[in-house]
């Protein structure tokens, strides 16, 4: 009976923290979104069950989903053959740290400090800069490759970190979305902050910046997930400057007797940008829980 | 006497002269735009700087290489509109490539724009840990790499593939289709995937938006007479997120119209009679392979005027939302 009471208490308290919903529609939608999940989270289950998998299951067809016998046989290869590099590993490890957190540091301050004037001020030139911003993200980035590279190599950029640094620092996508996240902080509470004597920097780092603390979250998601599979690609060629997943992607490239180690490796790329999305999702909610500083 | 008098006229000529009095003008003004915003113009620097050397100078480059023949050995050569005349006139498989495109973006841009919204907003119903977990749940298919090579599998031509065997097994077919190597059902399945693919920076963004709308507007509303979800989803919700469907409008409409990756990795490239060409793929086939590097430029700067276009209408049609 005590439980039966207890139920009902826990229902009734949550009918009053979510009015205007029925139960009937929610658990309508709560199947709907189980069943699209379902089908979305799919190839994260098979890339993890791949990694489990011996040999003579991957090369099984049809390919099974879920791993039968699993292993740690591909882990163990792939940790041999990293042992063996000529370059010790950790450098390349080194080199995707130090990119990474750089870039995703860079971008969400250079990105997030340009945003706010152009979202909340009228200057000469503001409305041009947000124009062109907009619509350059509108251009295909194959075929600016070679003018990129030709103004990179006149600046001395080539074959150090800054070739991916720098351009990913200067991502349009990071300043549109905290542009469009800015646009929304109440121009009064500016105001008032300026009546007693903020600058603008002040303003934007203990204004602006944690009321848009969900927005420039989200940037570092995105910045953190395209730096951390960066190769280098044509702009870093030295072997001691390279990446992880280069040195992964080289380590993959050397055939089907690889294949074991190749689920190996995708499922190690992923769990660090997993485990800061999944992170950085809940510090999300928690912020947003407990602040309601707002108008 | 004389003095004075060319003293005054000198006076009132100076002073008249429109000329120098505007000239002292704008002096004034720029000296005082940059005082009174001095501080916004240091705080966009940096990244002003960094986007006018990375991004905007790499653009231009591009659009007037569109006007000249370069294949990336010799100096480019001016062809003036050459390029474009040859393009819109005289090649079919870019026309096929076009309509292919947007066929693909009128279909894919909408629903999946309404997909990101519709799953942001019902994940963001749910209480704090299973959102979280369901965020990435649906996020999963664009944190995964190349993901799509799943339905690779799915779709495989023998009888292997997943589902060839169900149908034959539930006896629809009797003998397997050929999904990648026929015209009809290329198109379909690059779209099934492309909606598959689409939970990505715009969910995200959504998520976020949905996060940051002050919740006594909701009490506010409830008192004002708002009954039911829905009313709060067309009163509240969607004007408070006018912002980010915006930016969720921009994020979709280049995604759908720039697809190629899928279209290459899954139709193969070229596809068969080309029914699975996009122009991307077509501008990948000048820019990549014969390195004709003046046209890849065209068809580039083609693409970025459609895709201008389609979010001037879209942006005018969003305007209206919640009013």
């Amino acid at each position: 009976m005590r439980i039966v009471q207890h139920i009902r208490k826990a229902y009734a308290s949550r009918r009053i923290k979510r009015p205007n919903r029925n139960l009937a529609v929610d658990i309508i939608l709560t199947i709907f979104l189980g069943s699209f999940g379902l089908f979305s989270i799919l190839p994260l289950v098979f890339i993890i069950s791949n990694a489990f998998k011996p040999l003579n299951e991957i090369f099984l067809f049809p390919p099974k989903l879920f791993v039968q016998n699993p292993t740690l046989d591909n882990f163990r290869d792939l940790f041999t053959i990293i042992g063996n590099s000529w370059i010790p590993f950790s450098r390349y490890i080194f080199n995707t740290v130090f990119l990474t957190l750089l870039g995703t540091a860079g971008t969400v301050l250079i990105g997030s400090m340009a945003a706010f004037p152009l979202a909340k001020y009228e200057f000469p030139g503001s409305k041009v800069m947000s124009n062109m911003i907009v619509y350059s993200l509108m251009f295909s980035s194959s075929v600016t490759g070679i003018p990129n590279y030709i103004i990179m190599s006149k600046l001395g950029m080539i074959d150090t970190y800054w070739s991916v640094v720098i351009p990913a620092i200067g991502s349009t996508l990071g300043l549109f979305l905290m542009k469009n996240n800015m646009v929304s902080i109440p121009m009064s509470l500016i105001e008032s902050a300026k009546m007693d004597g903020a600058s603008e920097y002040r303003i934007f780092f203990s204004i602006a910046m944690p009321l848009c603390k969900p927005a420039w979250i989200t940037l570092i998601i995105f910045s953190f997930q395209s730096l951390w599979g960066a190769t280098g690609g044509s702009f870093i060629y030295s072997e001691k400057l390279k990446p992880v997943s280069y040195a992964l992607s080289q380590i993959v490239s050397a055939g089907v007797v690889r294949t074991g180690v190749a689920s190996a490796v995708s499922l190690i790329m992923l769990i660090v940008p997993i485990t800061v999305f999944i992170i950085s999702q809940s510090n999300v909610i928690e912020t947003m829980a407990s602040s309601g500083i707002k108008e | 006497m004389s003095n004075i008098g060319t003293s005054i006229k000198n006076n009132r000529i100076f002073s008249i002269s429109p000329f120098a009095k505007k000239k002292k003008r704008e002096k004034q003004s720029l000296l005082s735009i940059w005082q009174q915003h001095k501080e916004k113009y240091i705080m966009i620097a940096p990244f002003a700087l960094i986007f006018i050397c990375f991004t905007l100078v790499p653009i231009v480059v591009s659009i007037v290489i569109s006007f000249t023949s370069f294949n990336m050995l010799e100096f480019p050569k001016w062809v003036g509109l050459d390029n474009y005349i040859n393009l819109l006139v005289y090649d079919d498989v870019f026309l096929i490539a076009v309509k292919n495109t947007l066929f693909f973006a009128l279909i894919t841009g909408p629903i999946s724009y309404i997909m990101c919204f519709v799953f942001s907003w019902l994940i963001n119903e749910l209480p704090p840990k299973v959102r979280a977990v369901m965020t990435l749940v649906f996020y999963a298919p664009s944190i995964s790499g190349n993901a799509y090579m799943i339905w690779k599998l799915l779709f495989s031509s023998d009888m292997y593939g997943y589902m060839n065997a169900w149908l034959m097994k539930f006896g629809f077919i009797k003998e397997p289709i050929l999904w990648f190597e026929s015209k009809q059902y290329i198109m379909p399945i690059l779209i099934i995937v492309q909606l598959w693919l689409s939970l990505g920076v715009s969910f995200l963004s959504f998520i976020a938006g949905l996060q940051s709308i002050d919740k006594t507007m909701y009490e506010a509303a409830r008192i004002d007479g708002v009954k039911n979800r829905w009313q709060e989803l067309w009163y509240i919700t969607l004007p408070a997120m006018k912002q980010h469907l915006m930016f969720g409008a921009v994020m979709q409409i280049t995604s759908s119209l720039s697809v190629s990756g899928i279209s290459m990795e899954l139709a193969g490239f070229p596809s068969v009679e080309y029914a699975g060409h996009t122009i991307l793929t077509h501008l990948h086939d000048y820019g990549n392979i014969r390195y004709e590097m003046g046209y890849a430029s065209a068809i580039a700067t083609i693409l970025f005027f459609i895709m201008m276009f389609s979010n001037i209408i879209v942006q005018k049609f969003l305007r209206r939302v919640g009013e």
